[in-house]
């Protein structure tokens, strides 16, 4: 099982390779149960979201 | 292709220190590649039509600001800042046996703080108070869009010491964001 830390550095990782299914399977497993990491995931695709927006809004 | 209006250029400079300031983190740093910048802009005196004014100069902005952090990569000081304390971030976010500390609360309407103004000064300053290579690694990659192998490349550091960066530089501006604007101060 994964915990809180390792899922975050996996979500964090498939932005910057591709994730195995496994590794995949995983992630989804402790997503289901944590509602915390759940959050950080919805967060992780606002901040790049924001991130590339940036540039225009300087 | 169009010529260029030495006025023009100038109402785009502070942009472009904005710009560089983001990813170098330093006043003189960023005023002398915005300078070498204009000057190659002026010298060329024509740029293709297909692009605007300040987007062909943001494109000879990102090779003068990557010449600059590919010279730093390669000096042996960097080395050294490589730990940077960060790994004390993580242990504060993240109980001994691997869960969250303070699980993250739901963002209210985060789409809506795009269109805010001050949202994005929140941000820039989440920005500045990360660590300086992590900084970096995170700007190149999602604010300068270069691929994870380009980046490991210019910071001559390995591809896991590259995740490292940008999952570090990720936690610490959700933190950040978390307590300075999505109101979740504990
Ligand atoms: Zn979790």
């Amino acid at each position: 099982m994964l915990d809180c830390k390792q899922n975050t550095e996996l979500l964090s990782q498939s932005y910057e390779r591709p994730v195995t299914l496994g590794e995949r399977i995983a992630m989804r497993m402790h997503l289901l149960m944590c509602r915390g990491c759940r959050n950080f995931e919805k967060q992780l695709v606002f901040i790049r979201k924001a991130a590339r927006e940036l540039p225009r809004k300087l | 292709m169009n010529t260029i209006d030495h006025d023009d250029l100038q109402q785009h400079r502070s942009y472009l220190l904005r710009y560089a300031m983001l990813q170098l983190r330093d006043p003189h740093l960023a005023e002398d590649v915005v300078q070498e910048t204009l000057i190659a802009a002026i010298e060329s005196d024509k740029f293709a039509a297909q692009s605007s004014l300040r987007t062909w100069l943001v494109g000879i902005l990102k090779h003068k600001i990557m010449d600059v952090v590919r010279k730093r990569a390669r000096e042996p000081q960097l080395e050294v800042a490589e730990g940077e304390d960060e790994s004390e971030l993580v242990d504060a976010l993240f109980k001994e046996n691997g869960h969250w500390a303070d699980p993250p609360q739901t963002w209210n309407a985060p789409e809506k703080s795009l269109e805010n103004a001050h949202f994005w000064n929140v941000f820039e300053q989440c920005n500045q108070r990360m660590p300086l290579n992590t900084a970096r690694a995170f700007m190149m990659r999602e604010f300068m869009e270069m691929t994870t192998e380009e980046i490991c490349q210019e910071l001559s550091v390995s591809p896991t010491n590259c995740w490292v960066l940008l999952h570090r530089a990720r936690l610490a501006l959700r933190e950040c964001l978390d307590l300075n604007w999505f109101g979740n101060a504990r």
